[in-house]
């Protein structure tokens, strides 16, 4: 077990003022904002937002009576399947080939770690411009191939680009996450599979993908609440959820009831689910995390 | 079972060649010893003979067969490593069990060799724990049973013991040897520890800078040392050198002392000569029949069954190993003489053994 390293001060407050920013933040923009939405999800206000009454769980039962967020939810589901196993799948190869070269390795990892600077709302107009239904340079070539591309009105079409533009921006993270864990498997493991007669594809499988599984445990869970969360900026720059509701996901739902809808208690409502399912995640992480034996 | 040979084999990492042209056969059943410095390229070479490294030229057989474009795994060669490369996420049984399978053997096969591997390596109660789950000794245990249980043409070590503790690296010196006792097995062995390797081998193989100074059984190699360096590497503690000059038919290493130079290495001798004498080779006053000259005793090491003296000689100290009880006091003088015939004799510049 490592040591435990204590720093103990003189001083009684000062602790608690190094603390002070921090906990003023998360105080401010988390705890203040969360419990808000609590109290509002308990909450019918009128169409003007003049007056509001304590309705209990009223705001809760009627989301679940409502077609359109069961299909959110659903949308919601299907889209965050996708940008999980498609960025780590796809990240994974890469790191694995960029591990693997000699040459110009780091113009690769660098190359391949940029995306992740770039805002989710700008990755969104970039493949929104990339993917245009009149101007796109894909939807060009899509069209030489006999392809009618037009994600503003294909619903299956809006979906892939939203997740093509999510799971180009998380890449990055779990390009960085991959590349370390393939660094700290000792070259001499593969050595002695490779002598003990495994070829490169045995060898990944057997060797390298199980000593991963904590990294792609972890990618896993880090990736579905990017996908429910920080997707937002994607969506909104691109598609607004439409078309219909076929790219609204949950926290766009949120949004756009809330902000555009008016219907604060059960956008409020659907923030405190949005949560409750988040805090789930995280401690599924850290129970698994923390049992989960490291090599 | 199988000969391992190399042939004019290099390497050479960009510019630099680690590897100069080496030519070693190792027999059919041999223990044989790479044995050097690190960095030295023993390490290197071996993994040529796996198949982990490109030879840079040259031609690596195994079994009389050309190998150099051979994938290790059809090598039929096992290799142990000195962090054991044990898969940690797979039992004992296990890790053992990974080549065979690969290798299709049938089921009742693969557990009757892991089994028996098991017992040889007295591994039994541990084949359902994880290497994590072991001590040093018995992760490496298991690194010697995944070689085993392949049955494989040759066992490749590289520097096995090297992260065990003192008494554990004796103990499995032992079981190796006892090993190899039993399954005669060719086996190339690379360590940086002269102990081992003097311990180990049938034959040695000592290696500086890339360039194979000497071959032979451990003893040859130890009483007809063909360099400084094997002379100075080979043997703990290590052969005192003498820098002298040669003066007449014998060499003048300072204070007055002439070592006479035996009639065999005259004709080679040219000025400037080493001379190597063994810590144990020197004698207390003139019982060695040569010249007797005066140590100035500086430090006293008295390890029990004998004592190493560490004595002043022309500016330089020598280590001198006497008999344990009859120690003299440290900055007391001794005289000594030379053993007949045990003073060796190097060219200085080149290293190279006179007359041996």
């Amino acid at each position: 077990m490592a040591m435990e390293k204590r720093v103990v001060f003189k001083s009684a407050w000062l602790p608690y003022v190094l603390l002070l920013p921090q906990l003023t933040i998360t105080a401010l923009f988390f705890f203040w904002p969360a419990a808000q939405a609590v109290y509002f999800s308990f909450q019918l206000q009128d169409a003007f937002g003049m007056t509001s009454q304590f309705v209990w769980f009223q705001n809760y039962v009627d989301l679940f009576k409502d077609s359109h967020y069961v299909s959110s939810f659903k949308v919601t589901a299907f889209f965050s399947v996708m940008v999980a196993t498609c960025g780590i799948l796809i990240s994974l190869m890469l790191a694995t080939m960029a591990d693997s070269v000699v040459r110009g390795a780091l113009a690769y990892k660098t190359f391949l770690i940029w995306p992740y600077a770039v805002a989710p709302a700008i990755a969104g107009v970039l493949w929104a411009f990339i993917f245009a239904p009149s101007i796109g340079i894909v939807t060009y070539f899509l069209k030489q191939f006999g392809i009618d591309w037009n994600w503003i009105i294909n619903s299956e079409q809006a979906m892939l680009l939203v997740v093509i533009a999510s799971v180009w921006k998380q890449i990055s993270y779990n390009f960085l996450f991959f590349l370390a864990g393939l660094q700290s498997i000792p070259k001499s493991l593969i050595e002695a599979a490779a002598i003990d007669g495994a070829g490169p594809f045995r060898r990944f499988w057997t060797i390298v993908f199980p000593l991963l599984s904590p990294t792609t445990f972890f990618l896993l869970v880090m990736n579905i609440i990017y996908s429910f969360f920080d997707t937002f900026g994607v969506i909104d720059a691109t598609t607004q959820g439409g078309p219909g509701d076929a790219t609204k996901i949950l926290v766009y739902k949120v949004y756009y009831d809330g902000v555009k809808a008016a219907d604060l208690g059960g956008s409020s409502a659907q923030s405190v689910i949005l949560m409750a399912i988040v805090i789930t995640l995280t401690v599924i992480q850290f129970r698994y995390i923390e049992r989960r034996v490291q090599y | 079972m199988a000969e391992i040979s190399l042939h004019g084999v290099t390497k050479t990492f960009g510019k630099t060649e680690v590897i100069h042209p080496t030519d070693v056969t190792i027999d059919d059943g041999e223990f044989v010893v790479m044995v050097g410095p690190s960095g030295c390229g023993k390490s290197t070479l071996l993994r040529m003979i796996a198949g982990l490294e490109t030879t840079t030229s040259g031609e690596v057989r195994i079994a009389g067969k050309r190998v150099n474009e051979v994938e290790p795994k059809d090598r039929n060669i096992a290799m142990v490593f000195q962090n054991y490369a044990l898969y940690p996420h797979m039992s004992v049984y296990d890790n053992m069990a990974y080549g065979l399978k690969i290798r299709k053997l049938a089921k009742d096969d693969i557990e009757k060799r892991v089994q028996r591997a098991a017992k040889i390596l007295e591994l039994g109660p541990y084949l359902q724990r994880k290497p994590r789950e072991l001590s040093g000794g018995q992760r490496q245990r298991v690194a010697m049973g995944r070689a085993i249980v392949r049955e494989p043409a040759a066992f490749l070590f590289d520097e096995p013991l090297s992260n065990l503790d003192a008494k554990l690296r004796v103990q499995m010196r032992l079981e190796i040897q006892k090993l190899h006792r039993e399954l005669r097995t060719t086996s190339v062995y690379v360590t940086h520890d002269q102990v081992e390797a003097m311990t180990l081998a049938n034959r040695m193989i000592v290696i500086n800078a890339g360039v194979v100074e000497q071959i032979g059984a451990p003893l040859e190699v130890y009483d007809n040392p063909a360099s400084l360096f094997v002379a100075g590497f080979i043997g703990s503690p290590s052969m005192n050198f003498m820098p002298g000059r040669r003066a007449g038919d014998g060499v003048d290493v300072g204070e007055g002392l002439v070592i006479p130079l035996p009639p065999e290495a005259r004709a080679g001798a040219r000025e400037q000569v080493t001379v190597g004498v063994r810590p144990e080779h020197f004698v207390a006053g003139a019982g060695g029949g040569g010249p007797v000259f005066r140590l100035h005793v500086d430090t006293v090491e008295s390890l029990g069954a004998d004592s190493l003296l560490h004595a002043g000689f022309n500016g330089t100290l020598l280590v001198v190993r006497i008999e344990g009880h009859s120690t003299p006091k440290a900055g007391t003088a001794l005289d000594v003489s030379i053993l007949p015939g045990k003073a060796y004799f190097f060219d200085t510049a080149t290293g190279k053994r006179l007359s041996a």
